[in-house]
């Protein structure tokens, strides 16, 4: 896999054959696509969007929860640049904090998703037999739910009757934790196919055989052997997940079923929309507008680390 | 292949138990149950008078057996009594039910016949101009929430240029044909471009393959038009892969259906299923999540017929 790459080290004749690693290729080769380039700038530019808004806070001396009700609706001003809410906040302030919270969980639910794919996945490809096909007969079945009623329903559920303590389940960490977790109790079906699929090709190689000739167990196995190799078809798979994991913390919260203000997040900053867009049609347009933007680069970058990883793609 | 429907069937049958299972459950673990609710609405009421209620209506039973109960109740068409709506869960569902259809399968056929014309017109040429505006198209139509897309096109076309309404199905004293049709075009406009972008992926990269194929070659060889290749003999072949994820993605279009109807104040089956979640009108949610499950299965095994039928080199068995 690597390149004796002497044709483009000539500028250092003294390490005539200079090992050039594989993910420096695959670097190489994403750098030249264009739109994984600018989807990753654009990405960037959204991280630091969000982070803005603690220097941005207290520059301006304002507090992003301050509701105002004698200000609400206000045009953009020096003091609220791209004016107030509902209830008078500042919606740049709330659109940096309701970044974080739609990010972060994009993150987390497509890690959590993700571990429970890459897990089943694994086990289902490396096994096979019965295991296997009951495993994605279950994935079968996820796939065919109609998913936002039951994530809806999911998210009705009342935790207290759960055992948890009335405390807790009114808390907004509660309300954060349950949207991560049901997103990605049904969001890994894409991951858990993938991974058998590059399960089922790699576990037959040579090296794997030799390990296993060797007296290496089967976790042993899939942990060092199997994994490392289909690593780059997972970071794909994890990349046009965060993109969907938003659309549905977006949707959720819109719904009012998500992340419950005052918490803001993109998606429940529009909750009130049918009325902004009469009163305030900005308003009706900002969030969604960076959900749009983020999860369109997140789908582009993946795009282009699809092409950058695997050669053949080349078309 | 009769054996095979039969299996098929059976299968269905057992995902849907397994759901109404599942969902039977969930709603239990919802806020409150219709006595908690009845007893906080009517002050002055006794403890003794709530469990006597319950008892009535078999609620201090445990879940197993209540389900049992609920169970023999809708095998036998009864669904109970939507809370909400003072009526059997049935007579507030079929209507809904029609709403959704309407609206899934207009939105459904036009998203399938743009994905046809635009994957198919940027697979003739991989990377030209027209692939890569397709291409924008086709991301910008996964990646764009469909609540805010609902949004954008009710203030450009019902705020602003005033053509179309934002929202509801007819107008009052009005209610014909023309009004309706012009109360549904929002709603499925927003569907169709939400869906197409996805379809129009799955038509692309099929076509850019089977091009790729000897037989294609061949066509040309032999002489056959432009049109004749391109159609009768690519797209025939290229189309057995993306019929099947078109029907698979039923569940993702009643998702889309849900927030549509929402924002366009349509009755149909997904507002449905969020009202009466909001509302905790227990019957009708169950019942509703249900036929929603039941469609997305159907649309599921209709695929795989489709796929036999498309494809006679797949024997199913």
């Amino acid at each position: 896999m690597t390149d004796i790459g002497s044709h483009s080290e000539t500028a250092q004749p003294r390490r005539a054959i200079a090992a050039v690693s594989v993910w420096h290729l695959r670097l190489r080769r994403f750098r030249r696509h264009r739109g994984g380039m600018a989807s990753l700038f654009v990405l960037l530019l959204v991280v630091l969007f969000c982070l803005a808004a603690y220097p941005l806070e207290s520059y301006l001396g304002i507090d992003s929860n301050a509701t105002d009700l004698l200000s609400r609706y206000d045009g953009p001003s020096a003091l609220h640049w791209l004016g107030t809410d509902e209830g008078g906040r500042d919606e740049l302030l709330r659109l940096m904090y309701g970044g974080q919270i739609s990010l972060l969980i994009g993150l987390l639910a497509t890690v959590f998703g993700g571990m429970i794919g890459v897990s089943l996945g694994l086990v289902a490809g490396y096994f096979g037999g019965r295991l296997d096909s009951l495993l994605m007969r279950l994935v079968d079945g996820v796939i065919a739910l109609p998913l936002l009623p039951l994530l809806i329903v999911l998210a009705a559920v009342d935790l207290t009757k759960l055992g948890f303590s009335s405390e807790f389940a009114h808390s907004g960490a509660a309300g954060f934790w349950r949207v991560v977790v049901i997103i990605a109790v049904f969001d890994w079906t894409a991951v858990a196919r993938l991974v058998r699929a590059a399960t089922l090709s790699v576990k037959e190689r040579d090296y794997v055989l030799a390990a296993r000739a060797s007296g290496a167990g089967a976790f042993y196995l899939m942990g060092v052997h199997i994994l490392p190799n289909i690593v780059t078809p997972i970071i794909v798979a994890f990349t046009l997940t965060v993109g969907r994991v938003i659309l549905f913390e977006s949707v959720l919260s819109f719904l009012g079923f998500g992340i419950v203000p005052p918490t803001p997040s993109w998606g429940n900053m529009l909750s009130n929309a049918q009325e902004l867009v009469f009163t305030a049609p900005a308003l009706a347009i900002y969030p969604g507008l960076l959900i749009f933007i983020t999860v369109i680069a997140t789908n582009l970058l993946g795009d282009g680390m699809q092409h950058a990883f695997d050669p053949r793609s080349e078309t | 292949m009769g054996a095979f429907v039969a299996r098929r069937m059976f299968e269905t049958l057992i995902v849907l138990f397994v759901m109404s299972f599942v969902v039977y459950g969930l709603i239990g673990l919802m806020p409150g149950d219709p006595i908690d609710i009845m007893a906080a609405s009517t002050p002055g009421v006794t403890p003794e008078v709530v469990a006597k209620l319950k008892a009535i209506y078999g609620l201090d039973q445990p879940l197993l057996l209540r389900y049992g109960r609920w169970l023999i109740a809708a095998l036998q068409g009864d669904f109970g009594f939507s809370r909400t709506h003072s009526q059997p869960v049935v007579e507030v569902l079929a209507p809904a039910l029609w709403q959704t259809c309407k609206l899934m399968l207009i939105s459904f056929a036009l998203s399938v016949v743009a994905s046809l014309v635009l994957g198919v017109a940027s697979a003739l040429k991989p990377a030209g101009w027209v692939d890569a505006l397709v291409s924008l198209f086709a991301f910008a139509g996964i990646s764009v929430p469909v609540f805010w897309l609902a949004l954008v096109l009710i203030l450009t076309f019902a705020v602003g240029l005033h053509w179309l309404p934002a929202s509801g199905m007819s107008n009052v004293g009005d209610g014909g044909l023309m009004d309706q049709i012009r109360h549904l075009a929002l709603p499925v406009l927003t569907l169709t471009l939400a869906s197409a972008g996805q379809f129009t992926r799955y038509v692309r990269s099929a076509m850019i393959e089977t091009l790729r194929m000897d037989f294609v070659r061949t066509a040309r060889a032999k002489g056959a038009g432009a049109l004749r290749v391109i159609v009768t003999h690519a797209l025939r072949n290229a189309l057995i892969p993306v019929v099947t994820v078109m029907a698979l993605s039923f569940g993702t279009l009643f998702s889309g259906a849900l927030v549509t109807e929402t924002m366009f104040a349509q009755q149909g089956m997904g507002k449905m299923i969020y009202d009466s979640i909001l509302s905790n009108d227990y019957n009708l949610a169950l019942t509703g999540l249900l036929f929603a499950t039941l469609i997305t299965l159907l649309a599921n095994l209709g695929a795989d017929l489709a796929y036999g039928w498309l494809d006679p080199r797949i024997s199913l068995k």
